[in-house]
C-alpha cells in the first residue's frame, strides 16, 4: 500500500481523531513505524549534471543552466555569466522542462491521409525518409511547373535560420518571411534604418543603467517580461529614475509610474510631434548635439511649429499643460532622458512614421549614442561554416535584420512583395494573397517552422483559404497546433532542451556568443531543426550546401574561427565581448557609427521624400471606433509567450485563460458583470468566446484589451484547447504600413455580448492527472 | 544565532510569477498546489490608480499557529526560525492548514502537508531560496535578521515603509513587505489565488 492509498483509507478516522487534539504539540513516539515508508528522494539530492544553453521559451534568449538528474531535465536556472540573464529567469524560462515532457507533443512524422482535406486532421505515421521523399517529390513538381520561387518559407525561432533563410536561399526562393518583422518590429527597424542608418536589434538598446528619466509609450515592461530588460528597468527605478507611462490601459508599468497618461488609442504620433514642438520652442534641446550629429533640424523646427500642445491635447485627451510639464522634465534630465522604442509596433498602418517621430524626440533629447539614452551595439563576428555561395541571398530579415533598398537584378524572380516596401521580403501577410490569386505569380508550396499561422497572421479565414489552394504544405513544430494539423506533412521537432542549435550571436551592451547544448536526448522520434534541414536538403539535391557532418562539426568549426572550440564552449556556455556603446567609442578611432547616406541622424529624410513618403513624420488619425464597438487592444502576459506556451501545464496552472478587460463604465452600460463569460464579436462575422469579462478601472471607455495567444482551437493540445479567446481570430482586417510592410492590427473593432455559457473547463491539475501520451 | 527572514519590495514586484514557477520546479510542487502565489489588487478609480502585486507564501512566523495544533509533531520550528514540516510524520489531518491565517499550507496529492521552507536544502549549500535567486525585478531579499548587514536587514532598514500581513493575528511574521503602494498599507485579503480567479 502506498502513502496515497493508505491515506484514503485512514483519512476519515485518523483525521477526525487528531483534529481535536490541538491542545499542544505532540510527537509521534519513535516506536510507531512510519506507515508510509521513506519519502521519495528529491531530485536535487541525486546526481545532478549541469548543461549550458540559451532559453527559447520566448525570444529574449537568456543564457541558462539546465539541471539534469536521472536522465530528466529537472530545473532551468539563469546563467550568472550570461549578460542576458545574470542568473535570473522569468516564469516561462523556469517552466520550460514541462514542455519537453508534455504528453501532447508531436512524436513522429505524419503524412496526411490521401483523400482527406486539409484541416480534417487525418494522418498516418511515416518514417523520416518517407516524409522527406514525399516532400521532395512535391517540391520538384512545383519547381518544374511554377519555379523555385513558388515555395514560401515562414519561420520563427532560432531554427528559422534553416527554414526561413538558409534553405530558401539554397533552393532559390525569395519568398521567405518571419512574423517577427511585419507582424512585430518591422516598422521600428525601417524607421531606425532611415533615421540612424542602423537597426535596433533583437533587444532594445536602451542604456537603462545610466538613464534618469523614462517615458514609455505603448511599451509593456513587466508584461512581456524580457528578463534583463525587466531587471534593468527595476534597478533604474530603484536608483530613482522617473517613470512616465503613456497608455490607454493602466499597464503593469503604469503601476510603477509617477504619471500615467491615458492617451486616446492611435494618437501617439500627435503627442510625439507636440513633444518636439515644446523641445524646440522652449530651447530644451542641446544645440551642440544637433549641430554635430543631425541633419535637417531647420526643416523639422519649421515642420513642428504647427503641432502645439493645445493641438495635441484635442487629439490625444492629454491636457496641454501636462504635455508641457512632461517635456520640460525630459528636457531637464536630457540627455539622460529616454523614450524606449517598443517591440510589437504594428498598430495603425502609420507605424514607420510614428517610430520615426519617437526617434526624433530622442534625437532632440540628444540621447542617441550617449549615456542614459540609446547605446550602439553590434553582433559579435563569428565566421560561417565554409559552404558554397547560396544561389539567392537569404531575404527574410528578422527582428534586428537588415533593411535594404530594392536590390539589383538577380536570376530569380523578385519576391511577391518586392518593390512595395522599404525592406527585404519580410511582409509575411503579403505572401498569403498570391496563394489564393496567383498574383503576381502563384505560390504553391509552404513551409511553416514554429510560426503559428492562425495566431499571428490576421484574417485567419483568408489564411485557411490560402492553405487549401497549396500543392504542398509542410509544418515543422513541437506541438499539434491547429495550423500544424492542416499540413500535408508534419515534421516533429525536438525541444530546445533536447537539441543543438546554431550559435546565438547577440548584439548587446556587452555583445556575446552563447551556445545551446542538448541537456537530454530527444524524446520519441523527434529531430532537431538543423538535422531536418540537412536531410531535407540532401533529398532536394542541395547536399553541397550542407557540408558539415553534424552540428558538433558545424559549431566547432565556427567557434574555431574565433579561437575557441566546442569543448571549451561546453564548459563555458557564453563568451562575452566588449561593446562600443557610445559615440565616443567610435570617435576615438575616427569612425562614425551612423550608416545613413549623410552620416548623420536624418531628421529630414531625403530618401523618404524621393520615394513620395513624408520626409518628416505627420499625424494620421486612426480609424474611428464604430458606434457600439470597442477598439481591440491586445498584449502579453508574463506567464506566456505568443501562442506557444498554452499547453505547458505549469504555466497554464499560473494562467489558464485570458480575460476581456472592459471599463467599469462600459460594463455597466452593457450589463456585463465581473467574471461573467461573454462573447466577443468582430466586424466580419468573427466571434470568440466564451471568455471571461474583467471589469476594471484600468482601461479607457473606447477600447477593450485581452492577452494574446489564448483561444486555441486544437483538440490535440488538451490543456490549451478552447480556453479563452483569440485576438488574432478577431483581426479580420489590417492597415498596411506602406513604408515597412507592417500589418497594423489595431484598427479592428469588436462588440461585447453578455450571456455566453460558462465553459466549465476542468482544472488544469485534473487534466494533468488524466493525461497520458497518445 | 541565525534568524532567517525574507523581504519583498512591492515597489519593484510586477507579479510576473517567476518566483512561483521557480518554486514549483525546484521543489517538484505538483500542478494545482502552490507554495507561493501572486495576488494582484487594483486600487482606486480611473485615472487615479495603482496595483498591488503581492507574492504570498509561508511567513515563517515567530508564533506560528500551525505548530501547536499538529498532533504528531511533524510541524516544528528550526533553530534558524524556519517553520518546517517533517513530511514523514505527517498524517495529513489538515489541522495546520486550518490553523494558518495566511492559507500558506496545502495538501500534497501524496498525502502530506506542504509549504514554503525557504528552500532549506539550498540554504544548506549556501544558495538563496529559488524564488529570490530567479526574480527578474530583484524585489526579494533574504538573509539573517540578526546580522545587520544581511541583505534582508539592509532592505528593511532602508525601506520607506515596512508591513507584515495581518499583524492583528500576533503571529510575528518573518516575511516583510516593503514599500506597499497604497497609502494605507497592504490590502487585507489574504490566501491562495487560483487561476480560476485569474491572477492576470
Amino acid at each position: 500500500m502506498d502513502r496515497r492509498d493508505f491515506l484514503k483509507l485512514s483519512a476519515a478516522t485518523v483525521g477526525a481523531a487528531t483534529v481535536s487534539g490541538t491542545a499542544g504539540a505532540q510527537t509521534l513516539p519513535d516506536w510507531i513505524p512510519n506507515p508510509f515508508g521513506p519519502m521519495p528522494p528529491q531530485w536535487y539530492d541525486g546526481d545532478v549534471k549541469q548543461v549550458y544553453s540559451y532559453c527559447e521559451n520566448c525570444f529574449w534568449k537568456c543564457g541558462i543552466q539546465v539541471s539534469v538528474e536521472g536522465g530528466k531535465v529537472r530545473k532551468v536556472d539563469g546563467y550568472a555569466a550570461n549578460p542576458k540573464s545574470r542568473g535570473m529567469l522569468c516564469p516561462r524560462g523556469q517552466g520550460a522542462p514541462t514542455q519537453t515532457y508534455d504528453p501532447d507533443r508531436l512524436k513522429r512524422p505524419l503524412i496526411r491521409i490521401e483523400g482527406t482535406e486539409r484541416g480534417e486532421g487525418q494522418y498516418r505515421e511515416a518514417t523520416w525518409d518517407e516524409a522527406f521523399d514525399y516532400i521532395a517529390e512535391k517540391m520538384f513538381k512545383i519547381r518544374d511547373e511554377y519555379g523555385t520561387e513558388a515555395t514560401a518559407w515562414f519561420g520563427h525561432g532560432t531554427g528559422d535560420k534553416w527554414f526561413a533563410s538558409y534553405l530558401p536561399g539554397a533552393w532559390g526562393s525569395p519568398n521567405a518571411a518571419k512574423p517577427s518583422v511585419s507582424l512585430c518590429t518591422g516598422p521600428r527597424e525601417t524607421a531606425s534604418q532611415y533615421t540612424f542608418g542602423r537597426g535596433i536589434s533583437g533587444h532594445e538598446q536602451i542604456d537603462w543603467a545610466e538613464t534618469d528619466y523614462i517615458l514609455l509609450i505603448g511599451h509593456h515592461i513587466g508584461e512581456d517580461t524580457h528578463n534583463t530588460q525587466l531587471q534593468d528597468f527595476s534597478l533604474a527605478l530603484k536608483r530613482g529614475a522617473k517613470l512616465v507611462v503613456v497608455d490607454p490601459r493602466f499597464s503593469t508599468a503604469a503601476a510603477k509610474a509617477k504619471d500615467w497618461l491615458p492617451i486616446k488609442p492611435g494618437t501617439d504620433t500627435a503627442l510625439l510631434l507636440a513633444f518636439m514642438n515644446v523641445l524646440i520652442e522652449e530651447n530644451l534641446y542641446d544645440p551642440e548635439y544637433i549641430e554635430k550629429y543631425t541633419l535637417g533640424f531647420e526643416q523639422l523646427a519649421n515642420h513642428v511649429t504647427q503641432y502645439t500642445p493645445e493641438w495635441a491635447a484635442e487629439i490625444t485627451d492629454i491636457p496641454a499643460s501636462t504635455i508641457r510639464r512632461i517635456v520640460r522634465e525630459m528636457g531637464e534630465h536630457a540627455p539622460r532622458a529616454v523614450i524606449p522604442v517598443g517591440r510589437h509596433v504594428v498598430w495603425y498602418g502609420n507605424d514607420t512614421q510614428r517610430n520615426r517621430a519617437l526617434y526624433l524626440v530622442n534625437a532632440l533629447l540628444g540621447n542617441y549614442g550617449k549615456p542614459g539614452g540609446y547605446y550602439f551595439c553590434d553582433a559579435p563576428l563569428v565566421e560561417e561554416y565554409p559552404h558554397p555561395e547560396l544561389p539567392l541571398a537569404p531575404s527574410s530579415g528578422g527582428c534586428g535584420g537588415t533593411t535594404t533598398e530594392v536590390e539589383a537584378e538577380s536570376p530569380f524572380r523578385d519576391s511577391v512583395d518586392r518593390g512595395l516596401f522599404y525592406g527585404t521580403a519580410t511582409a509575411v501577410q503579403e505572401m498569403i494573397p498570391p496563394m489564393i490569386t496567383g498574383e503576381p505569380y502563384p505560390i504553391k508550396g509552404l513551409f511553416s517552422y514554429g510560426v503559428n499561422l492562425f495566431h499571428s497572421i490576421p484574417m485567419v479565414e483568408r489564411t485557411k483559404e490560402a492553405l487549401r489552394n497549396l500543392d504542398l504544405y509542410v509544418a515543422i513544430d513541437v506541438l499539434p497546433m491547429e495550423h500544424v494539423m492542416w499540413a500535408d506533412v508534419i515534421l516533429p521537432e525536438a525541444t530546445y532542451l533536447e537539441r543543438y542549435d546554431d550559435l546565438l550571436l547577440q548584439s548587446y551592451k556587452e555583445p556575446f556568443i552563447a551556445a545551446r547544448f542538448p541537456a537530454v536526448e530527444a524524446m520519441y522520434d523527434t529531430k532537431p531543426g538543423w538535422w531536418i534541414a540537412k536531410e531535407l536538403g540532401n533529398k532536394l539535391g542541395l547536399g553541397e550546401f550542407f557540408p558539415w557532418e553534424d552540428m558538433e562539426d558545424y559549431l566547432d568549426t565556427r567557434l574555431r574561427s574565433i579561437g575557441s572550440n566546442l569543448e571549451e564552449m561546453r564548459t563555458q556556455g557564453t563568451i562575452v565581448r566588449r561593446g562600443r556603446p557610445y559615440f565616443e567609442d567610435y570617435e576615438r578611432f575616427n569612425r562614425n557609427p551612423l550608416g545613413t547616406p549623410s552620416g548623420k541622424i536624418e531628421l529630414y529624410s531625403e530618401r523618404f521624400a524621393a520615394a513620395g513618403h513624408n520626409p518628416m513624420p505627420v499625424y494620421t488619425p486612426p480609424m474611428d471606433v464604430p458606434e457600439g464597438h470597442y477598439r481591440l487592444l491586445y498584449g502579453r502576459s508574463p506567464m506566456h509567450t505568443f501562442a506557444r506556451t498554452h499547453n505547458n501545464a505549469v504555466l497554464m496552472d499560473q494562467m489558464s485563460e485570458n480575460e476581456v478587460w472592459i471599463s467599469t463604465h462600459e460594463a455597466e452600460t452593457l450589463g456585463i458583470h465581473q467574471g461573467e463569460y461573454i462573447w466577443v464579436e468582430g466586424e466580419d462575422g468573427t466571434r470568440e468566446g466564451p471568455v471571461k469579462a474583467r471589469v476594471t478601472e484600468r482601461i479607457r471607455n473606447d477600447c477593450i484589451y485581452m492577452v494574446h495567444g489564448f483561444g486555441h482551437k486544437a483538440p490535440l493540445m488538451r490543456l490549451a484547447n478552447g480556453r479563452g479567446a483569440s485576438d488574432t481570430h478577431l483581426q479580420s482586417r489590417y492597415t498596411l504600413d506602406p513604408i515597412s510592410g507592417g500589418a497594423g492590427l489595431r484598427n479592428n473593432f469588436v462588440r461585447l455580448v453578455p450571456g455566453a455559457p460558462h465553459p466549465h473547463h476542468p482544472p488544469i491539475k485534473d487534466m494533468v492527472a488524466d493525461r497520458s501520451p497518445v | 544565532m541565525t534568524r532567517y527572514a525574507m523581504a519583498i519590495d512591492l515597489a519593484a514586484c510586477v507579479g510576473c510569477s517567476a518566483c512561483s514557477v521557480a518554486c514549483t520546479m525546484e521543489n517538484d510542487v505538483p500542478v494545482g498546489n502552490h507554495r507561493l502565489w501572486i495576488r494582484n489588487t487594483e486600487i482606486g478609480t480611473f485615472p487615479n490608480l495603482t496595483v498591488e502585486f503581492r507574492p504570498e507564501q509561508c511567513l515563517h512566523c515567530e508564533n506560528p499557529p500551525c505548530v501547536p495544533v499538529c498532533p504528531t509533531g511533524c510541524c516544528f520550528v528550526t533553530d534558524e526560525g524556519i517553520v518546517d514540516i517533517d513530511s514523514k510524520k505527517c498524517i495529513a489531518c489538515g489541522a495546520c492548514i486550518a490553523a494558518c491565517p495566511y492559507d500558506a499550507r496545502s495538501m500534497h496529492p501524496d498525502g502530506y502537508v506542504t509549504k514554503c521552507d525557504f528552500c532549506k536544502h539550498r540554504l544548506e549549500e549556501g544558495k538563496l531560496p529559488a524564488c529570490v535567486e530567479t526574480c527578474p525585478t530583484l524585489c526579494r531579499s533574504f538573509g539573517d535578521l540578526d546580522d545587520p548587514n544581511s541583505a534582508v536587514s539592509v532592505a528593511i532598514r532602508t525601506a520607506d515603509r515596512v508591513d507584515v500581513l495581518r499583524p492583528e493575528q500576533g503571529t510575528g511574521p518573518n516575511l516583510y513587505y516593503l514599500n506597499a503602494p497604497a497609502s494605507f498599507g497592504l490590502t487585507t485579503t489574504v490566501g491562495q489565488v487560483g487561476t480560476e480567479e485569474g491572477a492576470h
